[in-house]
Parts: C-alpha cells; sequence; structure tokens
C-alpha cells in the first residue's frame, strides 16, 4: 500500500463554552489519504466537518493529535508558524460560497495572485502573470475576465476563480468544502467535469466535503461519515451506498431523495443529533436516535472496526 | 374537478434603474385540490416571483400586465388589500425559503403561532396557547409546551422550519406554498419536513406548490411539475411522464445536469450558455439561444403551447 499523502492521527479540536465545559467539535479522528486518491467527506451540518477540514488543513491548532504530511507532523509546528513553512502551499482549500470567499476589492488577477506571492514568495511580474494565466486555463476561466471583479463575475465563473487560486500553487491536496452547494445544477455539472478533469491532470488528491451524497459519490472512490465530532463509518463508495454497516450512514442514504422510490415508506431518522459539549464517553453518540440502540450502546463506546477491505464502521451491531 | 389555484396568462415586469425587467410572461398554472405541484428551474426563472404574486406580496417595483390568479373564487390580483389580509394566513399559507429570517427574532414562537389564531379563528384567548402547542406537536416537535416558550435562535434550523410549517399550518388553509422549504436543511431533517408535507397533502386534502430546484426532490415528492424557465413555464406534465418523457429540450438538459443514485461524472450535462438578461428585447423562445434544437420557426409569435397528453403540456415548436 501506498503511504498516504495525509494522514490523521486521534485528531481531536475541543473548544471550551464556558464553566468548564468543552466542546468537542472533532473528536479523536483518524483519517489516511493517499496520493492521487479523492475521498468524501459526509455528515450533518453541525458534525465537525469544517472544523475537520480546518484542522487538516492546518487553518487552526488541534487540541490532540497528529497531521501528517507524507510522515511529517505538520501539527507539531503551530498555524501561526506552519504559514511560513514550504508545506502551506501543499494543502489548499476550496471554500464554500465563492461569492462570499472572494476578496470583493481584488480583481481576479490579484485573487489568484495572491497565494503565489504570499506562499511562493513570488514578485516576478512576469512569471506571476504567466502562473496566473495558466491556473485561469486550467480552470477554463476567459482570459478577459482577469481583470474583473468578483460582482462582474456570475456563480460559475466565481467558482472557478476559488478553485484557480487553490491550484495556482500546485498543491498536493485540494479541500473542497461544499464547492458546488451555492450553484444551480447546470453550473454545478460544469464544476464536477472540471473538478474530475483537473485531477487526472494534476494528479492532486482530494478531500471533498458534502452534505450531497449524490455529488459525493460522482467524484469520491472513498466516503467518510462523521457524526458528532466523530468518524462513524469509512467504506469504498460502492461498498457504502450498496452495503452500509452504521445505522446512520444507513439513514443518511435513505434521506436522499430519489424519484424511484415515491410513495414508499422509508425509516426516517426523526429528533436532533446529541449535544456534542461534555459528552458521555461512554456511550456511543448516536444513542438515542439509532433506531437499532440498546443497553450496550450507552455504556460502551462502539470502536471503528473493519469488516473486509477498507471498511470501517463503529457500531455494536455493524 | 375545479382547480384550487388557477393562475393564466400572468405577466409581470420590475421596473429597474436599468430598464424593465420581464420576469414572468404568459404564465399559466393550475393546482387541484390534495396535489403536490412542484416548480422547478434555475435561480433567476422566476419561480419565487410567481409564487410571491399568488401571496399577492408584490414588490412596488413590480407591474402585472395582464392576467389572472384565481383562488378559491377569488380573483387574487383585483382583490382588495382586506380580503387578501383575510385569506392570506387562513387560507393561503407560505413556507419561506429562510426560517430564521422569517421568524420573529424577538417573539416566542407559541406567541407567534398564537397571533396567527387570534387573527384568523374564533379561538379564545385563554385557549390560544394549547391551540399553538397543538399546532407544533403536529409537526412532531419533541415537547411542545417547552418549545413554545422558546425563542427562534434557541431552535436548530431544522426545527425553526418545523415553527414555520406549523404557523402555516395552523389554521389548516387550503393552499400551501412552499419556497424552498428545505433549502439548508440536512437530508435526513429534509425527508422528515417533506413526508410531514405530503402527509397534510393527504390527509387535509391540502394542494400544496412547491418550488424547489431539486429534481430529485420534486420528483419523489410531486404529482404534477411544471419546469420554468427564464419567466416562462416550459413544460407541464405529471412526474413519471416528465422524468421518462421530457419534451421540453430545457427539461431534458435540467435532467441530464441533476446527479442521481446512478449517474457518473461523465454522463453529466451542462447546459450551454446562461439564462437569457431579462431587461433586453427576448425572442419568443427564451430558450431559442441556448438550444440545439432551434429552428426557424422559434422566433414567430406567439410561442403556441403543444400537447401531448390531456396532461402533459410543452411550450415548444419542436419537442422531442
Amino acid at each position: 500500500m501506498t503511504p498516504p499523502l495525509l494522514q490523521a492521527r486521534a485528531l481531536s479540536k475541543h473548544y471550551p463554552v464556558g464553566r468548564g465545559a468543552m466542546l468537542h467539535a472533532v473528536d479523536a479522528v483518524d483519517l489516511a489519504i493517499a496520493p492521487g486518491e479523492c475521498v468524501g467527506l459526509v455528515g450533518e451540518s453541525g458534525c465537525g466537518k469544517s472544523t475537520l477540514v480546518r484542522l487538516l488543513a492546518r487553518l487552526i491548532d488541534p487540541t490532540s493529535g497528529s497531521v501528517l504530511l507524507e510522515g511529517q507532523d505538520i501539527a507539531a509546528v503551530s498555524q501561526a508558524k506552519f504559514v511560513t513553512t514550504p508545506q502551506r502551499s501543499r494543502i489548499q482549500v476550496v471554500f464554500q460560497d465563492p461569492s462570499e470567499s472572494l476578496n470583493p476589492a481584488f480583481r481576479v488577477f490579484q485573487s489568484i495572485a495572491d497565494p503565489l506571492k504570499r506562499l511562493l514568495g513570488l514578485r516576478d511580474k512576469a512569471k506571476l502573470a504567466m502562473l496566473v494565466h495558466r491556473a485561469a486555463d486550467l480552470v477554463g476561466l476567459p482570459r478577459e475576465l482577469i481583470e474583473r471583479y468578483p460582482h462582474q463575475l456570475s456563480g460559475g465563473q466565481r467558482a472557478r476563480v476559488g478553485i484557480a487560486r487553490a491550484i495556482a500553487v500546485e498543491p498536493s491536496l485540494l479541500i473542497l468544502d461544499e464547492p458546488t452547494s451555492a450553484l444551480d445544477v447546470s453550473v454545478q455539472a460544469v464544476i464536477l467535469r472540471l473538478l474530475a478533469d483537473l485531477r487526472t491532470r494534476l494528479g492532486m488528491s482530494y478531500l471533498f466535503v458534502s452534505h450531497d451524497l449524490n455529488v459525493v459519490r460522482l467524484l469520491c472512490s472513498r466516503i467518510v461519515v462523521m457524526y458528532v465530532g466523530r468518524v462513524v463509518e469509512a467504506a469504498p463508495t460502492e461498498t457504502l451506498f450498496t452495503a452500509p454497516r452504521h445505522p446512520y450512514t444507513r439513514a443518511l442514504i435513505a434521506a436522499i431523495p430519489d424519484p424511484a422510490r415515491r410513495g414508499e415508506t422509508r425509516p426516517r431518522l426523526d429528533g436532533s443529533p446529541s449535544s456534542p459539549v461534555d459528552p458521555d464517553p461512554n456511550t456511543c453518540r448516536f444513542y438515542g436516535r439509532c433506531l437499532r440502540g440498546a443497553d450496550r450502546c450507552a455504556t460502551e463506546m462502539p470502536a471503528l472496526r473493519p469488516f473486509g477491505e477498507a471498511h470501517l464502521a463503529a457500531c455494536h451491531f455493524a | 374537478m375545479t382547480a384550487q389555484l388557477l393562475i393564466e396568462d400572468l405577466s409581470l415586469v420590475f421596473r429597474t434603474r436599468h430598464g424593465m425587467v420581464r420576469a414572468l410572461e404568459d404564465v399559466s398554472l393550475s393546482v387541484e385540490r390534495g396535489e403536490i405541484v412542484g416548480v422547478v428551474g434555475e435561480s433567476g426563472s422566476g419561480k419565487s416571483v410567481m409564487a410571491y404574486a399568488v401571496m399577492g406580496l408584490q414588490d412596488p417595483a413590480s407591474q402585472v400586465l395582464g392576467g389572472r390568479i384565481m383562488f378559491g373564487g377569488l380573483d387574487m390580483l383585483r382583490a382588495s388589500e382586506a380580503a387578501l389580509a383575510e385569506m392570506r394566513g387562513r387560507e393561503l399559507a407560505m413556507i419561506f425559503q429562510s426560517p430564521r429570517t422569517a421568524l420573529n427574532p424577538i417573539r416566542k414562537v407559541g406567541r407567534q403561532i398564537a397571533d396567527i389564531l387570534r387573527q384568523h379563528t374564533t379561538s379564545r384567548r385563554g385557549d390560544l396557547r394549547k391551540h399553538a402547542i397543538d399546532a407544533l406537536a403536529r409537526v412532531r416537535i419533541p415537547d411542545p409546551a417547552r418549545r413554545c416558550e422558546a425563542y427562534p435562535f434557541e431552535l436548530s434550523g431544522g426545527m425553526c422550519q418545523r415553527v414555520m410549517i406549523a404557523m402555516a399550518l395552523a389554521c389548516s388553509p387550503s393552499l400551501l406554498i412552499a419556497d424552498e422549504p428545505t433549502t439548508g436543511l440536512d437530508v435526513t431533517t429534509q425527508a422528515v419536513i417533506m413526508d410531514l408535507i405530503r402527509e397534510m397533502s393527504r390527509d387535509a386534502r391540502m394542494s400544496t406548490l412547491l418550488i424547489t430546484h431539486d429534481l430529485g426532490l420534486a420528483g419523489e415528492y410531486c404529482d404534477r411539475i411544471a419546469v420554468m424557465h427564464a419567466g416562462h413555464v416550459v413544460e407541464v406534465a405529471p412526474i413519471e411522464e416528465l422524468l421518462s418523457r421530457p419534451a421540453h429540450p430545457y427539461t431534458r438538459q435540467l435532467l441530464a445536469a441533476t446527479p442521481t443514485s446512478r449517474s457518473t461524472v461523465e454522463e453529466l450535462v451542462s447546459i450551454p450558455g446562461q439564462l437569457p438578461d431579462l431587461r433586453r428585447e427576448l425572442p419568443a423562445c427564451r430558450f431559442s439561444e441556448r438550444c440545439e434544437r432551434h429552428v426557424g420557426t422559434c422566433d414567430e409569435r406567439p410561442l403556441p403551447w403543444t400537447k401531448l397528453s390531456p396532461t402533459h403540456m410543452v411550450r415548444c415548436r419542436v419537442p422531442l
């Protein structure tokens, strides 16, 4: 097996929420991404997806655990120090809403050039222009738009700028945080095809975060499911959809609207997730909402167990 | 069968600094009793403008150029504001896109429901709270008596959306307009909310106009679908027919662009071009510039409806 490009080991992020209480946003997460692999990350809002993304991209410091980039622990240095290291440019993020994540006062050229200047220290104008144009060409952004401001662009064009500035520094890992959720389906289709194409051409790894399982399955070969700060299941895409092991994954898949299953009554997951504030370390986080819940679930936290090739699930009854 | 809601040849424009925006042109649509009709299309296609027009909530800059909206025997466009106010909330209810901004942030949710009940029902003052709790219980909010005392910020997004639905359904309306009721909610919550809306439609014979950009969602819950593009309704058909035999080139492309549980990234097709600028003079068929089947007669006015079956209508000269 190829050594992972990026690996998280027992990665946790806890936030103090007053009176000594801690919110466990991300709790002891293990995750590995192989070179060239596309991993999907799914789960409901508030499950810690975005915190995990920020930890892996080293935008925030973990409470405990490590993040290994090609075997080297990048979580050992503080976030403030990390930005000055050459590794900074190897992990890039495409943020959720391109309308809000682009600087409105920057022309497209400046937006794409900024990471090149800051992370690679490029000062040479001709070289900079060459790299900006190359990134714009790669994402199919017409040259005549390069001097425009974000408000003069359509949603799809803004999404392309967001991708262009992330890939300009040639990262090894591109983290995509809901890259198409603000777009119409017709534009989403273009962006998804572009992302698939870029990955084969540039050989990057992707961590694709989305709440839309039908979108995740298009690009990813493996999917990781999170629930209240923990990974509850990880499996190759086909396996996850055809033979999910964790009851939460099953509920998630059953909730995807599907015209082919019209009128069919499916078990629904009601209620809301348990609180991530000082959760009981010996109780399964899904206990109380789970259709299967037994006494053992309240007294013993299920650990991730292997089920065949590359399939992990954290449930006593999986 | 008489339609609960009938929209006929509705044309509406917005006057803006940059000229007249032709937001709706000759829009026709009907919703029968107990039926769930989906309105799908990309953003900017006029879905919400149409919904707001039905509610009689018109922007001061908008102007209706023609057409009618008939609801329960009332001509909504010519009715007095008093008659509309009487109708809204009781017979006609709307669920807005973002529950957090649609609810009053400084009033307890139980009070907000009671306000509607006081306005539209004969409930006695002392019973209002009880009826508000009942309304919350109907949408299966756990511990409704306690939630009644909550402010919107104390509730999750899914819970706020249920409060909105509880408010909308409090007076058992005969028509519910749901404008992207589950945008921003998790799929698991979306499924619960949509099941609830469907159940109310079935049990109380409530008609529903579901506005969504998600064809998968519309496909699972709607009886009929109207596809909108650039202010036109371009196709109306029963759901099975629309999904299996789309007749309008735009509908087919919209379906091809929507990821399903079976599609691959290579199969995803994007729709060429963009929505036309509604401020300029437009051809008879507003899709013609993006259409691969475009022929010379497409731009001749008026653009006729083609009836493929008694229930399947398409506004295209060269349907598939």
